[in-house]
Protein backbone atom coordinates (compact mmCIF):
# COMPACT_ATOMS: atom_id res chain seq x y z
CA UNK A 1 0.00 0.00 0.00
CA UNK A 2 1.21 3.21 -0.84
CA UNK A 3 -0.02 6.75 0.00
CA UNK A 4 -1.91 8.78 -2.00
CA UNK A 5 0.46 11.64 -3.86
CA UNK A 6 1.76 14.53 -1.79
CA UNK A 7 4.39 17.92 -1.38
CA UNK A 8 6.89 17.09 0.75
CA UNK A 9 8.03 19.60 2.82
CA UNK A 10 10.58 19.24 5.65
CA UNK A 11 10.55 21.95 8.55
CA UNK A 12 13.77 22.83 9.73
CA UNK A 13 12.57 25.08 12.55
CA UNK A 14 9.31 25.68 14.58
CA UNK A 15 8.43 28.69 12.64
CA UNK A 16 9.18 27.41 8.98
CA UNK A 17 7.01 24.56 10.35
CA UNK A 18 4.42 27.15 11.04
CA UNK A 19 4.48 29.20 7.78
CA UNK A 20 4.08 26.37 5.74
CA UNK A 21 0.97 25.35 8.03
CA UNK A 22 -0.24 29.03 7.92
CA UNK A 23 0.10 28.94 4.11
CA UNK A 24 -1.71 25.34 3.23
CA UNK A 25 -4.11 25.41 6.35
CA UNK A 26 -5.80 21.85 6.77
CA UNK A 27 -4.59 21.04 3.34
CA UNK A 28 -1.50 20.37 5.26
CA UNK A 29 -0.25 17.30 8.05
CA UNK A 30 2.52 17.29 10.54
CA UNK A 31 4.75 14.70 9.91
CA UNK A 32 6.26 13.40 13.37
CA UNK A 33 6.80 9.56 13.74
CA UNK A 34 5.00 8.71 11.12
CA UNK A 35 3.51 5.38 13.52
CA UNK A 36 -0.16 6.65 13.36
CA UNK A 37 -0.45 9.01 10.32
CA UNK A 38 1.37 7.29 8.04
CA UNK A 39 -0.74 3.92 7.83
CA UNK A 40 -4.04 6.24 7.40
CA UNK A 41 -1.84 7.48 4.52
CA UNK A 42 -1.63 4.17 3.45
CA UNK A 43 -5.00 3.08 3.68
CA UNK A 44 -5.57 6.86 2.09
CA UNK A 45 -8.13 7.46 5.13
CA UNK A 46 -5.58 10.52 5.09
CA UNK A 47 -5.02 12.31 2.39
CA UNK A 48 -2.92 15.47 2.84
CA UNK A 49 -2.15 17.36 0.20
CA UNK A 50 0.86 18.61 1.73
CA UNK A 51 2.78 16.45 4.89
CA UNK A 52 5.29 18.91 6.74
CA UNK A 53 8.03 16.73 8.46
CA UNK A 54 8.86 17.90 11.87
CA UNK A 55 11.27 15.04 12.51
CA UNK A 56 14.38 17.10 12.25
CA UNK A 57 13.31 19.50 14.69
CA UNK A 58 16.09 18.44 17.47
CA UNK A 59 14.87 21.09 19.34
CA UNK A 60 11.49 19.85 20.64
CA UNK A 61 13.18 16.19 21.37
CA UNK A 62 14.15 17.05 24.91
CA UNK A 63 13.03 15.95 29.02
CA UNK A 64 13.82 18.60 31.10
CA UNK A 65 13.61 19.78 34.66
CA UNK A 66 10.77 22.46 34.83
CA UNK A 67 10.65 23.11 38.65
CA UNK A 68 7.30 21.70 39.96
CA UNK A 69 6.80 19.68 36.43
CA UNK A 70 9.17 17.56 33.93
CA UNK A 71 8.96 19.38 30.12
CA UNK A 72 9.07 16.78 27.20
CA UNK A 73 9.54 18.40 23.89
CA UNK A 74 6.81 16.88 21.41
CA UNK A 75 9.37 15.31 19.35
CA UNK A 76 10.74 12.97 22.17
CA UNK A 77 10.62 9.33 20.86
CA UNK A 78 9.37 6.80 23.24
CA UNK A 79 12.64 5.31 23.14
CA UNK A 80 13.71 8.54 25.17
CA UNK A 81 10.86 8.06 27.61
CA UNK A 82 11.61 4.63 28.40
CA UNK A 83 15.13 5.56 28.68
CA UNK A 84 14.79 8.74 30.59
CA UNK A 85 16.59 9.10 33.83
CA UNK A 86 14.93 12.28 35.44
CA UNK A 87 11.56 10.24 34.32
CA UNK A 88 12.13 7.55 36.49
CA UNK A 89 12.85 9.68 39.30
CA UNK A 90 10.08 12.65 38.98
CA UNK A 91 6.93 11.06 37.09
CA UNK A 92 7.85 7.55 36.35
CA UNK A 93 4.48 6.30 35.39
CA UNK A 94 4.94 8.37 31.85
CA UNK A 95 8.20 6.35 31.31
CA UNK A 96 6.93 3.42 32.49
CA UNK A 97 3.85 3.73 30.10
CA UNK A 98 6.34 4.69 27.28
CA UNK A 99 7.88 1.10 27.52
CA UNK A 100 4.69 -0.59 26.64
CA UNK A 101 3.27 1.62 23.20
CA UNK A 102 3.93 -0.50 20.28
CA UNK A 103 6.66 -2.24 19.66
CA UNK A 104 10.58 -1.84 19.69
CA UNK A 105 10.60 -0.90 16.54
CA UNK A 106 7.55 1.47 16.71
CA UNK A 107 8.78 3.19 19.94
CA UNK A 108 12.21 3.82 18.38
CA UNK A 109 10.33 5.94 15.99
CA UNK A 110 6.66 7.42 17.34
CA UNK A 111 6.56 10.15 19.56
CA UNK A 112 4.68 11.61 22.68
CA UNK A 113 3.59 14.77 20.70
CA UNK A 114 2.45 12.73 17.79
CA UNK A 115 0.58 10.62 20.08
CA UNK A 116 -1.16 13.49 21.61
CA UNK A 117 -1.94 15.28 18.60
CA UNK A 118 -3.21 12.30 17.10
CA UNK A 119 -5.52 11.76 20.25
CA UNK A 120 -6.35 8.51 19.99
CA UNK A 121 -8.45 7.16 22.99
CA UNK A 122 -6.56 3.60 22.20
CA UNK A 123 -3.15 5.10 22.74
CA UNK A 124 -1.36 4.23 26.28
CA UNK A 125 -0.27 7.74 26.76
CA UNK A 126 -2.74 10.41 26.28
CA UNK A 127 -4.75 8.45 29.13
CA UNK A 128 -1.67 8.87 31.02
CA UNK A 129 -1.70 12.37 30.75
CA UNK A 130 -5.48 12.99 31.60
CA UNK A 131 -4.73 11.22 34.74
CA UNK A 132 -1.69 13.45 35.57
CA UNK A 133 -3.35 16.89 34.31
CA UNK A 134 -0.50 17.56 32.25
CA UNK A 135 -0.66 20.76 30.38
CA UNK A 136 0.14 20.90 26.36
CA UNK A 137 2.57 23.78 25.18
CA UNK A 138 1.07 24.97 21.57
CA UNK A 139 2.40 27.28 19.09
CA UNK A 140 0.66 28.93 16.28
CA UNK A 141 1.27 32.41 14.64
CA UNK A 142 -0.69 34.25 16.92
CA UNK A 143 2.06 33.18 19.79
CA UNK A 144 1.67 30.51 21.88
CA UNK A 145 -0.97 29.11 24.56
CA UNK A 146 -1.27 26.18 26.87
CA UNK A 147 -4.25 23.97 26.88
CA UNK A 148 -5.07 21.44 29.77
CA UNK A 149 -5.04 17.64 28.94
CA UNK A 150 -8.55 17.74 30.37
CA UNK A 151 -9.72 20.43 27.75
CA UNK A 152 -7.13 19.03 24.57
CA UNK A 153 -9.58 15.66 23.36
CA UNK A 154 -12.56 16.80 21.53
CA UNK A 155 -13.67 14.07 19.99
CA UNK A 156 -12.71 10.88 17.58
CA UNK A 157 -9.14 11.66 16.84
CA UNK A 158 -10.24 15.51 17.28
CA UNK A 159 -7.81 17.74 19.40
CA UNK A 160 -8.15 21.21 20.34
CA UNK A 161 -5.70 21.97 18.09
CA UNK A 162 -5.77 24.31 15.31
CA UNK A 163 -4.99 23.17 11.50
CA UNK A 164 -2.69 25.96 11.98
CA UNK A 165 -0.75 25.25 15.47
CA UNK A 166 2.00 23.03 16.37
CA UNK A 167 1.98 21.38 19.81
CA UNK A 168 5.44 21.89 21.30
CA UNK A 169 5.56 20.63 24.49
CA UNK A 170 4.09 18.38 27.02
CA UNK A 171 4.75 19.22 31.11
CA UNK A 172 3.48 16.56 33.15
CA UNK A 173 3.38 17.49 37.27
CA UNK A 174 5.70 15.70 39.35
CA UNK A 175 4.40 12.59 40.52
CA UNK A 176 7.59 11.21 41.69
CA UNK A 177 9.33 7.45 40.98
CA UNK A 178 6.03 5.46 42.16
CA UNK A 179 2.46 5.66 43.04
CA UNK A 180 1.05 4.72 39.94
CA UNK A 181 -0.13 1.47 37.93
CA UNK A 182 -0.85 0.87 34.30
CA UNK A 183 -3.40 -2.43 33.78
CA UNK A 184 -3.20 -2.53 30.03
CA UNK A 185 -5.17 -5.83 28.77
CA UNK A 186 -5.01 -6.93 25.65
CA UNK A 187 -5.24 -10.45 24.04
CA UNK A 188 -1.58 -10.39 21.91
CA UNK A 189 1.88 -8.70 22.41
CA UNK A 190 2.26 -5.35 20.76
CA UNK A 191 -1.79 -5.15 20.31
CA UNK A 192 -3.40 -1.68 21.29
CA UNK A 193 -5.62 -2.16 24.90
CA UNK A 194 -8.92 -3.30 24.69
CA UNK A 195 -9.25 -1.41 27.98
CA UNK A 196 -6.44 0.29 30.18
CA UNK A 197 -7.04 2.19 32.99
CA UNK A 198 -3.79 4.18 35.07
CA UNK A 199 -4.42 5.28 38.69
CA UNK A 200 -1.72 7.62 39.41
CA UNK A 201 -1.41 8.62 43.30
CA UNK A 202 -0.01 12.20 43.91
CA UNK A 203 -0.06 14.84 46.72
CA UNK A 204 -2.51 12.95 48.82
CA UNK A 205 -4.91 12.10 45.48
CA UNK A 206 -5.38 9.68 43.33
CA UNK A 207 -6.48 10.02 39.67
CA UNK A 208 -7.55 7.39 37.05
CA UNK A 209 -7.38 7.25 32.85
CA UNK A 210 -9.27 5.09 30.90
CA UNK A 211 -8.10 4.27 27.55
CA UNK A 212 -10.07 3.05 25.24
CA UNK A 213 -13.53 3.38 26.69
CA UNK A 214 -15.04 6.24 24.40
CA UNK A 215 -14.24 8.52 21.86
CA UNK A 216 -11.45 10.72 23.34
CA UNK A 217 -9.72 9.33 26.51
CA UNK A 218 -11.30 9.40 29.66
CA UNK A 219 -10.73 10.13 33.26
CA UNK A 220 -12.58 8.20 35.73
CA UNK A 221 -14.22 10.73 37.77
CA UNK A 222 -16.81 8.57 39.53
CA UNK A 223 -14.10 6.30 41.00
CA UNK A 224 -11.48 9.19 41.64
CA UNK A 225 -15.30 10.94 43.70
CA UNK A 226 -15.43 7.53 45.55
CA UNK A 227 -12.28 7.45 46.41
CA UNK A 228 -11.90 11.00 47.76
CA UNK A 229 -14.95 10.30 49.59
CA UNK A 230 -13.35 7.47 51.48
CA UNK A 231 -14.85 4.42 49.57
CA UNK A 232 -12.94 1.21 49.69
CA UNK A 233 -11.03 0.58 46.73
CA UNK A 234 -13.26 -2.44 45.51
CA UNK A 235 -15.99 -0.23 45.58
CA UNK A 236 -14.85 2.63 43.97
CA UNK A 237 -13.36 0.68 41.34
CA UNK A 238 -17.32 -0.55 40.67
CA UNK A 239 -17.74 3.89 39.32
CA UNK A 240 -14.98 2.76 36.61
CA UNK A 241 -17.29 2.76 33.63
CA UNK A 242 -19.39 5.47 34.95
CA UNK A 243 -19.89 7.74 32.11
CA UNK A 244 -17.76 6.18 30.04
CA UNK A 245 -19.24 4.93 25.95
CA UNK A 246 -17.18 2.48 24.81
CA UNK A 247 -17.35 1.15 21.43
CA UNK A 248 -18.11 -2.48 20.33
CA UNK A 249 -15.96 -4.13 17.60
CA UNK A 250 -13.67 -7.58 17.09
CA UNK A 251 -12.36 -7.72 20.56
CA UNK A 252 -15.16 -6.57 22.49
CA UNK A 253 -18.50 -5.78 23.48
CA UNK A 254 -19.47 -2.56 24.93
CA UNK A 255 -20.58 -4.93 28.04
CA UNK A 256 -17.48 -6.44 28.36
CA UNK A 257 -15.62 -3.39 28.25
CA UNK A 258 -17.06 -1.91 31.00
CA UNK A 259 -16.59 -4.88 32.91
CA UNK A 260 -12.80 -5.05 31.61
CA UNK A 261 -12.63 -0.79 32.73
CA UNK A 262 -13.72 -2.12 36.53
CA UNK A 263 -11.41 -5.16 36.72
CA UNK A 264 -8.30 -3.28 35.58
CA UNK A 265 -9.41 0.09 37.47
CA UNK A 266 -10.11 -2.65 40.80
CA UNK A 267 -6.26 -3.66 40.17
CA UNK A 268 -4.38 -0.86 39.30
CA UNK A 269 -5.86 0.70 42.78
CA UNK A 270 -4.93 -2.31 44.65
CA UNK A 271 -1.09 -2.06 43.06
CA UNK A 272 -0.86 1.33 44.61
CA UNK A 273 -2.87 0.85 48.08
CA UNK B 1 12.82 14.87 -4.89
CA UNK B 2 16.31 13.71 -4.34
CA UNK B 3 17.71 11.69 -1.73
CA UNK B 4 20.64 9.88 -0.61
CA UNK B 5 21.53 7.90 2.07
CA UNK B 6 24.34 5.11 2.84
CA UNK B 7 23.51 1.80 2.90
CA UNK B 8 25.25 -1.04 4.64
CA UNK B 9 28.20 1.18 3.71
CA UNK B 10 27.67 2.72 0.34
CA UNK B 11 26.58 5.71 -1.08
CA UNK B 12 22.96 5.63 -2.45
CA UNK B 13 21.41 8.64 -4.65
CA UNK B 14 18.08 8.54 -6.45
CA UNK B 15 15.37 10.99 -7.57
CA UNK B 16 11.87 9.34 -5.80
CA UNK B 17 8.54 10.64 -5.26
CA UNK B 18 8.23 11.65 -1.63
CA UNK B 19 5.24 8.75 -0.83
CA UNK B 20 8.25 6.31 -1.31
CA UNK B 21 8.26 3.88 1.46
CA UNK B 22 11.96 3.02 2.75
CA UNK B 23 11.32 -0.36 2.38
CA UNK B 24 10.20 0.11 -1.47
CA UNK B 25 13.51 2.21 -2.18
CA UNK B 26 15.86 -0.33 -0.40
CA UNK B 27 14.10 -2.78 -2.96
CA UNK B 28 13.42 -1.47 -5.86
CA UNK B 29 15.60 1.94 -6.05
CA UNK B 30 18.71 0.27 -4.25
CA UNK B 31 17.96 -3.25 -5.31
CA UNK B 32 18.54 -5.28 -2.24
CA UNK B 33 15.51 -7.51 -1.79
CA UNK B 34 16.48 -9.03 1.61
CA UNK B 35 13.71 -7.18 3.03
CA UNK B 36 10.55 -8.69 3.26
CA UNK B 37 7.15 -6.44 3.04
CA UNK B 38 4.88 -8.92 4.75
CA UNK B 39 1.87 -7.30 6.14
CA UNK B 40 2.61 -3.81 5.37
CA UNK B 41 0.65 -2.52 8.44
CA UNK B 42 3.70 -2.55 10.47
CA UNK B 43 2.49 -5.50 12.59
CA UNK B 44 4.86 -8.36 11.31
CA UNK B 45 8.23 -6.78 11.45
CA UNK B 46 9.11 -8.54 8.18
CA UNK B 47 10.65 -5.42 6.93
CA UNK B 48 12.43 -4.23 9.91
CA UNK B 49 16.02 -2.74 8.94
CA UNK B 50 18.22 -0.33 11.13
CA UNK B 51 17.93 3.31 10.36
CA UNK B 52 21.39 4.73 12.11
CA UNK B 53 21.21 2.19 14.25
CA UNK B 54 18.30 1.05 15.74
CA UNK B 55 15.36 -1.17 14.23
CA UNK B 56 12.38 0.35 12.55
CA UNK B 57 10.15 -1.15 10.15
CA UNK B 58 10.73 0.38 7.00
CA UNK B 59 7.04 0.00 5.76
CA UNK B 60 5.91 2.63 7.91
CA UNK B 61 8.62 5.06 6.93
CA UNK B 62 9.22 6.87 3.97
CA UNK B 63 12.35 7.11 2.04
CA UNK B 64 12.37 10.72 2.63
CA UNK B 65 12.75 10.02 6.50
CA UNK B 66 15.94 8.70 5.83
CA UNK B 67 17.40 11.03 3.84
CA UNK B 68 20.93 11.28 5.07
CA UNK B 69 20.92 8.22 7.51
CA UNK B 70 22.73 5.12 7.47
CA UNK B 71 20.70 2.32 6.94
CA UNK B 72 21.37 -1.30 7.64
CA UNK B 73 20.00 -4.68 5.69
CA UNK B 74 20.07 -8.42 5.99
CA UNK B 75 22.73 -7.79 3.33
CA UNK B 76 25.03 -5.27 4.97
CA UNK B 77 25.40 -7.74 8.50
CA UNK B 78 27.93 -10.16 6.88
CA UNK B 79 31.57 -9.59 7.11
CA UNK B 80 32.47 -11.15 3.52
CA UNK B 81 32.15 -14.65 3.70
CA UNK B 82 31.76 -14.77 7.42
CA UNK B 83 28.34 -14.43 9.00
CA UNK B 84 27.11 -11.86 11.53
CA UNK B 85 26.90 -13.99 15.21
CA UNK B 86 23.26 -13.36 15.05
CA UNK B 87 22.94 -15.10 11.25
CA UNK B 88 25.21 -17.78 12.65
CA UNK B 89 22.65 -18.23 15.69
CA UNK B 90 20.13 -18.54 13.82
CA UNK B 91 21.55 -21.27 11.57
CA UNK B 92 22.52 -23.40 14.05
CA UNK B 93 19.99 -23.14 16.68
CA UNK B 94 17.38 -23.48 13.51
CA UNK B 95 15.35 -20.71 13.79
CA UNK B 96 13.94 -20.43 10.86
CA UNK B 97 11.08 -22.20 8.78
CA UNK B 98 9.94 -21.15 5.54
CA UNK B 99 12.79 -17.66 6.34
CA UNK B 100 10.03 -15.08 5.17
CA UNK B 101 10.53 -13.79 8.60
CA UNK B 102 14.26 -14.14 9.33
CA UNK B 103 15.71 -11.43 7.55
CA UNK B 104 13.29 -8.81 9.32
CA UNK B 105 13.77 -10.96 12.50
CA UNK B 106 17.44 -10.71 12.50
CA UNK B 107 17.92 -6.92 12.00
CA UNK B 108 15.46 -6.77 15.12
CA UNK B 109 17.52 -9.10 17.23
CA UNK B 110 20.95 -7.11 16.07
CA UNK B 111 19.24 -3.54 17.13
CA UNK B 112 17.98 -5.45 20.35
CA UNK B 113 20.79 -6.76 21.48
CA UNK B 114 22.84 -3.77 20.78
CA UNK B 115 20.32 -1.94 23.32
CA UNK B 116 20.08 -5.39 25.71
CA UNK B 117 23.65 -7.19 25.05
CA UNK B 118 22.93 -9.48 27.87
CA UNK B 119 19.06 -10.29 27.84
CA UNK B 120 16.87 -12.93 29.71
CA UNK B 121 14.38 -15.38 28.04
CA UNK B 122 11.71 -13.11 28.69
CA UNK B 123 13.66 -9.79 27.52
CA UNK B 124 14.21 -11.55 23.88
CA UNK B 125 10.63 -12.35 23.42
CA UNK B 126 9.34 -8.93 25.02
CA UNK B 127 12.25 -7.63 22.06
CA UNK B 128 11.01 -9.11 19.57
CA UNK B 129 7.51 -8.71 20.10
CA UNK B 130 7.23 -6.70 16.98
CA UNK B 131 8.29 -9.56 14.71
CA UNK B 132 5.70 -12.13 13.70
CA UNK B 133 6.94 -15.23 12.75
CA UNK B 134 3.98 -18.52 11.88
CA UNK B 135 6.51 -21.19 11.42
CA UNK B 136 8.67 -21.64 14.39
CA UNK B 137 6.73 -20.98 17.57
CA UNK B 138 9.66 -18.82 18.57
CA UNK B 139 11.23 -21.39 20.61
CA UNK B 140 14.42 -21.55 18.19
CA UNK B 141 14.76 -17.85 16.87
CA UNK B 142 14.58 -16.57 21.10
CA UNK B 143 17.09 -20.14 21.91
CA UNK B 144 19.43 -18.28 18.74
CA UNK B 145 19.23 -14.73 20.14
CA UNK B 146 20.49 -16.07 23.39
CA UNK B 147 23.36 -18.05 21.78
CA UNK B 148 24.35 -14.86 19.89
CA UNK B 149 24.04 -12.91 22.73
CA UNK B 150 26.69 -15.40 24.16
CA UNK B 151 28.94 -15.83 21.46
CA UNK B 152 28.75 -11.64 20.78
CA UNK B 153 29.99 -11.66 24.44
CA UNK B 154 32.40 -13.91 24.35
CA UNK B 155 34.02 -12.16 21.74
CA UNK B 156 34.35 -8.32 23.67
Amino acid sequence: MIPAAFDYVRADSVDALLATLTEHGDEAKILAGGMSLLPLMKLRLAVPSVLVDAGRLDELRYVRDGGDHVAIGALTRHRDLETNALLAAECAVVRTVAAEVGDNQVRHRGTIGGSVAHGDAASDLPAVLLALDADFVIRGAEGERVVAATDFFKGFLETALAPDELLTEIRVPKSGPEGFSYQKFNRRAQDWAIVGSVAVRAGGTTRVGLVNMGAIPLRARGVEAALAGGAAVADAAQAAAEGTDPSADINASTEYRAHLARVLTRRALEAIA
Amino acid sequence: MQIAMTVNGGGQSHEVEPRTLLVQYLRESAGLTGTKVGCDTSSCGACTVLVDGESVKSCTMLAAQADGATVTTIEGLADGPNWHAVQQAFHEHHGLQCGYCTAGMIMAAVGFLDENPDPTDREVRLGLEGNLCRCTGYQNIVAAVLGAANTMKAAR
